[in-house]
């Protein structure tokens, strides 16, 4: 047993670290959520080229530095810890993803793109009426000559007005809701008939609806099987699953150090409130979500790479405890904050406002305690599969 | 028991829903429902047509301006106005400040204030909170000096820091809590004081909160020259105002009838919104699930309240049990936003204050009542903080109550 990281994996997270300490203090990170583009494109260069950390994730014949999901585990975290709005997660992670697992022919030239900073990606999955059930799609792709047409809308893409590409599903066949005929396509996001209505989020990033009209794209647009998308979809959300995991754990440990500083120095009654038993035993408790939470997040990295039921398992488990986690240690930071939780001016809030988004992102707890179970004991008629 | 209404109230339920069916401001309504942030104006007139009619201030005694009603029809009446989905009427004035004049104040404060603050021609904002003093409010600083005008006349001098004063950008009065004898055992030197925001040295700050809003403002008071018959009671007697209005406050937070509306709402949103199987929200059992505990939790919270009001109505004044509402009340409140953000799904993540409304962007994305989904689940972390947070309502049960 060994929970230790390798002097490689420490030597990611320091480089990390250090680079946000520097760069990306809460004053820094305001101003990147209030300007126009909502993010840093040169920071994004020099995390491809200064800090090299573009490629930490990647095999090394695939033109990274040999790394793997624990480096996506360890960046996601310093990344939560700061509140990063770049799109790590939907160019690395997910678009990543998708290319280390799909087979796809022009995988090594896409990650090279990423490595180098050139190629940013966001996963446009969601649909307005489809929830967290990944093929409830209504986009489709239609057979056009050796290519392919997409029509469709997708909603609340994350990165996207930052990505030079998108990563689309899409019916290639079936009915709305069929588990076969979901097809997975790396679309440039400059193609004529994509058009997209930007906005923020609650949580400082920034997002688009993406609509696409009789759009174009050649064949080797397609990643992995025609049809057969929907396995290789599960595996890389259940990926970014566990990486947001990790960064939720990144922001519940900055929630809780925040709450314990404050509570230490804030003085009613004449003395510190930390000094309060009920305070005492609420910090307690976020201090064990906390910790169940970065196990869980441990544990669901690790089984990333297990059968597609054992990974399944492990990160529904892992997003339900993280998932409470979230709602647990963020409430409670801006109860013992009392009014000045409230307010937009002090951090704590910022970081409240994501734990709250991540806590629904990729399946809210209910989704993922369903989804747990069904693993666990079949699914809910009680019929054999 | 018997919990039935009567013929009389049920003649003044019908009442008044066809008076706020004939009388409520059409544009408000459109506001609301869009989800509109309401201005100094809207919240106005409301309060305007509700004071002509007489029936502004429930609670308030006839003499005072009250309309005279038995606990039952008050209980309809805010029933009938959440279900309206009418704005509130800001509790500073009638709630909190009014029943402190009318109990506490000299024949000439109550002529010049009752009737200004029952017509809305004052807008009053709360001067307790301070930096140093929230859950500890008997240690505030804010500091009140007696000297004689060159007039002639006897003032304060007020020097000091008021925060988390709501509103208080529209402020034309506010009631403070100021520090009279600094050698006073700290509950003992405070008295009441209202105060002209329009007096030079006034100066209001805006807080932005969680979900992007201006709701708060610091208060700061510089040299403000305030009359001494501005004072509520007696110079060092604040306290005894400022616990009376605290429990009145407490009283109306439960907002038991905002709550069924708000649950209304939610099963509205989730016969529509579809859940991971593509049935409605409403047939997934885990959602269905939280629905039901809910709504049971607020029918226990609606018994507790009827019970306060029949006591209330037999004469007893809102006591420490009021603790037992608001920790309740607002519990409840946090739960439905709570649940209205799940309903909105990835569309809780848009955000869309201040975002330029012209061209493509003007036309809003995803379903009308995920907009402010997310904002008002961040807003609402407010209730368990404000009016005395609920640890500290938890510490009143235990002393007053329990006798621990
Ligand atoms: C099944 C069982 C097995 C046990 N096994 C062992 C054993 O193997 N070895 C051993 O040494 N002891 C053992 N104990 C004893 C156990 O450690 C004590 O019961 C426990 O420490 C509580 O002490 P008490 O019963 O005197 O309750 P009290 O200390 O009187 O407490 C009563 C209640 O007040 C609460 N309370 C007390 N002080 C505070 C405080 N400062 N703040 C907040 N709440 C407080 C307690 O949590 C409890 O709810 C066992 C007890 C049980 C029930
Ligand atoms: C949106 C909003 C609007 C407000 N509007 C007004 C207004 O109009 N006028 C006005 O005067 N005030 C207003 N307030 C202030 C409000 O009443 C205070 O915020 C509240 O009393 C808490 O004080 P605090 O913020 O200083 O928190 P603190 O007193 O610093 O409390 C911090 C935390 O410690 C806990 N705590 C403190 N003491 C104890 C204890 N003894 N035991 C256990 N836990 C304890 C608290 O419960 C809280 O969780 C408003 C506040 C908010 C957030």
């Amino acid at each position: 047993m060994d929970f230790n990281f390798t002097e490689e994996q420490s030597m990611v997270r320091d480089t990390v670290a250090s680079f946000l300490q520097d760069k990306y203090d809460f004053e820094t990170r305001r101003k990147i959520v209030a300007s126009e583009s909502g993010w840093r494109a040169d920071y994004w260069k020099a995390f491809a080229e200064e800090l090299g950390i573009l490629g930490a994730s990647f095999s090394e014949e695939l033109g990274g530095l040999g790394g793997g999901a624990i480096d996506n585990m360890i960046i996601m975290e310093e990344f939560g810890k700061a509140l990063v709005i770049e799109p790590y997660l939907g160019t690395v992670v997910i678009g990543g993803g998708f290319m280390k697992h799909s087979g796809y022919a022009g995988a090594a030239s896409v990650i090279e793109g990423i490595v180098a900073g050139a190629t940013t990606i966001a996963f446009a999955y969601a649909e307005p009426q489809g929830r967290y059930t990944w093929q409830d799609l209504k986009t489709t792709a239609k057979k056009d000559g050796s290519g392919y047409v997409l029509n469709g809308h997708k909603a609340v893409v994350v990165g996207a007005p930052f990505a030079s590409h998108l990563v689309v599903t899409a019916r290639t066949g079936g009915a709305q809701r069929d588990t076969g005929g979901v097809s997975v396509f790396l679309v440039d996001k400059s193609l004529p008939g994509i058009v997209t209505r930007d906005y923020p989020t609650v949580d400082g990033g920034r997002a688009s609806e993406v609509y696409f009209e009789n759009v174009s794209i050649p064949a080797d647009a397609l990643i992995g099987e025609e049809g057969g998308g929907l396995p290789l979809v599960n595996k890389v959300l259940d990926e970014a699953t566990a990486a947001v995991g990790a960064e939720a754990v990144g922001v519940l440990r900055k929630l809780h150090e925040g709450t314990l500083d404050y509570a230490k120095q804030r003085k009613q009654f004449g003395t510190a409130i930390s000094n309060f038993q009920v305070l005492q035993h609420r910090m307690v408790d976020m201090f064990i979500e906390l910790e169940q939470a970065v196990s869980m997040t441990y544990m669901a990295t690790i089984k990333l790479s297990e059968s597609d039921a054992e990974r399944a398992k492990a990160v529904s488990a892992a997003k339900v405890r993280i998932g409470r986690a979230c709602k647990f240690v963020g409430q409670n930071a801006i109860q013992i904050h009392g009014g000045m939780g409230m307010t937009d001016e002090l951090a704590i809030g910022h970081y409240f406002k994501r734990a709250s988004i991540i806590e629904g992102l990729f399946g809210s707890v209910d989704h993922h305690l369903k989804r747990y179970e069904s693993l666990s004991f079949g699914p809910a008629s009680g019929k054999a599969a | 028991m018997n919990l039935d209404f009567s013929p009389e109230d049920v003649a003044f339920r019908d009442e008044v829903r066809a008076f706020i069916a004939e009388n409520y401001p059409a544009g408000l309504r459109e506001k609301q429902e869009e989800g509109e942030e309401m201005a100094k104006e809207d919240f106005l007139s409301w309060h305007r047509v509700l004071a002509k009619k007489g029936w502004v201030a429930p609670a308030w005694p006839e003499k005072y301006g009250g309309p005279g009603w038995t606990s039952v029809q008050r209980y309809i009446w805010s029933e009938e106005t959440a279900r309206a989905d009418c704005v509130p009427i800001l509790p500073f004035g009638i709630n909190m400040v009014g029943p402190v004049i009318y109990t506490f104040a000299t024949p000439e404060q109550k002529e010049r204030f009752l009737p200004p603050t029952l017509s809305g021609d004052i807008w009053w904002a709360q001067g307790y909170s301070e930096p140093g003093a929230g859950s500890d409010l008997a240690s505030l600083k804010t500091k009140a000096e007696r000297f004689t005008g060159d007039d002639g006349k006897e003032y304060y001098l007020v020097n000091g820091q008021k925060t988390w004063t709501t509103l208080a950008q529209h402020g034309d009065w506010i009631f403070c809590l100021v520090r009279t004898d600094p050698t006073a055992k700290i509950q003992e030197g405070i008295s009441f004081l209202l105060i002209d925001m329009k007096s030079p040295g006034v100066t209001v700050r805006p807080i932005i909160t969680l979900g992007g809003e201006h709701e708060v403002n610091e208060v700061w008071l510089e040299n403000v020259k305030v009359p001494v018959e501005n004072r509520i009671y007696d110079e060092n007697k604040g306290w005894t105002c400022a616990k009376f209005l605290l429990a009145h406050e407490r009283s109306g937070i439960a907002g038991v009838a905002r709550s069924k509306r708000g649950i209304e709402r939610i099963r509205q949103i989730a016969q529509t919104e579809l859940g991971d199987d593509g049935q409605p929200l409403l047939s997934d059992p885990d959602f269905k699930r939280k629905v039901a505990d809910l709504e049971i939790d607020l029918t226990a919270l609606e018994y507790t309240e009827l019970r306060t009001l029949a006591g209330e109505a037999a004469g007893k004044g809102p006591g420490p049990e009021s603790s037992v509402l608001k920790i309740k009340g607002t519990e409840i409140q946090q739960r439905i936003t709570e649940l209205v953000l799940e309903a909105a799904g990835h569309y809780g993540a848009p955000y869309f204050r201040g975002f330029p409304k012209d061209g493509d962007n003007a036309h809003p994305i995803g379903p009308d009542f995920a907009h402010r989904a997310a904002p008002t689940y961040f807003n609402v972390r407010k209730t368990s903080i404000y009016g005395g947070s609920n640890e500290i309502q938890r510490n009143i049960i235990a002393k007053m109550v329990l006798g621990l």
